[in-house]
């Protein structure tokens, strides 16, 4: 028979993890999840939580991976394939999935544009931050998947 | 006939050493003696240096996102995203997969020359990334 500490216990475990996840999505699956990903596609760029983006938006930019915003971003045919299926698996759903964001671009998103519009102007031209696409330099926990607000760190 | 085909295992033995001396586990000296192999000429450092701090025709170089001293982190010319040391006496885990380097001259090469760069060009640019010492 179990007693009531080890069930509170219990109880606690599993419903954290679900309870972290759910807080407003801040919490995402990282790219660490899998290191093919982080590999490929995190020499350039934050491997970028694949909830992100819709699948659609996925699929368009893995089928391209020659002419990627710019820059060739190719991979052999059975990395490509693998990752595509990962990223389409994990691909964004809810208010992330709803449209694909202009360009398949995350910060063309209309949620991501909210959640920035209390940004002073410039804030992006920065020398430590340069683009929006560097998720890092102010999210201190991106790479884990954390986007929380109070891990933010706005460089100067 | 029989000498012909005879005669031609060494030149297929050669072939076969080249082509798996740029691929798998290796280091920066070992795949520089395989693109040297490879475009029948040492490399030569200065010609890489100017290779890769020279722009192409086009909006980088590779020093835009490496630096024009790879011995420290560069940064992405358009993410931002700090990119760690080139200079393998500087970053252990520079070269030391063929098939890793392969995949990073074609994409890069693409981008900043607008083609893939020759056996020798890689061999020029390895040679001046080995001289670059603490």
């Amino acid at each position: 028979m179990m007693n009531m500490k080890s069930f509170a216990l219990l109880l606690a475990a599993a419903l954290l993890p679900a309870a972290a996840a759910r807080a407003d999505g801040e919490r995402l699956r990282p790219a660490t999840a899998n290191p093919s990903y982080q590999q490929e596609c995190g020499g350039c760029h934050l491997a970028y939580p694949p909830a992100l983006l819709p699948a659609a938006s996925w699929q368009r930019i893995t089928a391209d991976l020659g002419k990627h915003y710019g820059s060739d971003a190719s991979l052999d045919p059975a990395t490509t394939q693998t990752l595509t299926r990962w990223l389409l698996l994990n691909a964004g759903s809810g208010k992330r999935a709803r449209e694909a964001p202009q360009q398949d671009r995350i910060t063309r998103a209309a949620w991501f544009q909210r959640k920035h519009d209390e940004l002073p102007a410039g804030v992006w031209q920065r020398p430590a931050i340069k683009s929006p696409a560097n998720c890092a330099a102010c999210h201190t926990g991106a790479e884990q998947g954390d986007f929380s607000e109070h891990r933010v760190r706005v460089p100067r | 006939m029989r000498s012909k085909t005879w005669h031609l295992i060494p030149t297929a033995l050669l072939a076969l050493a080249l082509a798996s001396g740029t691929a798998g586990a290796t280091t920066a000296a070992e795949q520089l003696a395989a693109l040297s192999a490879q475009a029948g000429t040492a490399g030569d450092p200065a010609r890489g240096q100017r290779l890769f701090t020279s722009k192409h025709g086009a909006e980088w170089s590779c020093s835009s996102c490496h630096g024009a001293l790879p011995t420290q982190a560069g940064r992405h010319a358009s993410t931002g995203k700090p990119i760690a040391p080139l200079a393998p006496a500087f970053n252990p885990e520079r070269f030391g997969d063929a098939a890793k380097s392969e995949k990073w001259f074609r994409r890069n090469c693409k981008d900043v020359l607008g083609r893939e760069c020759s056996a020798g060009e890689k061999a020029d640019v390895l040679a001046w990334l080995i001289t670059l010492k603490p």
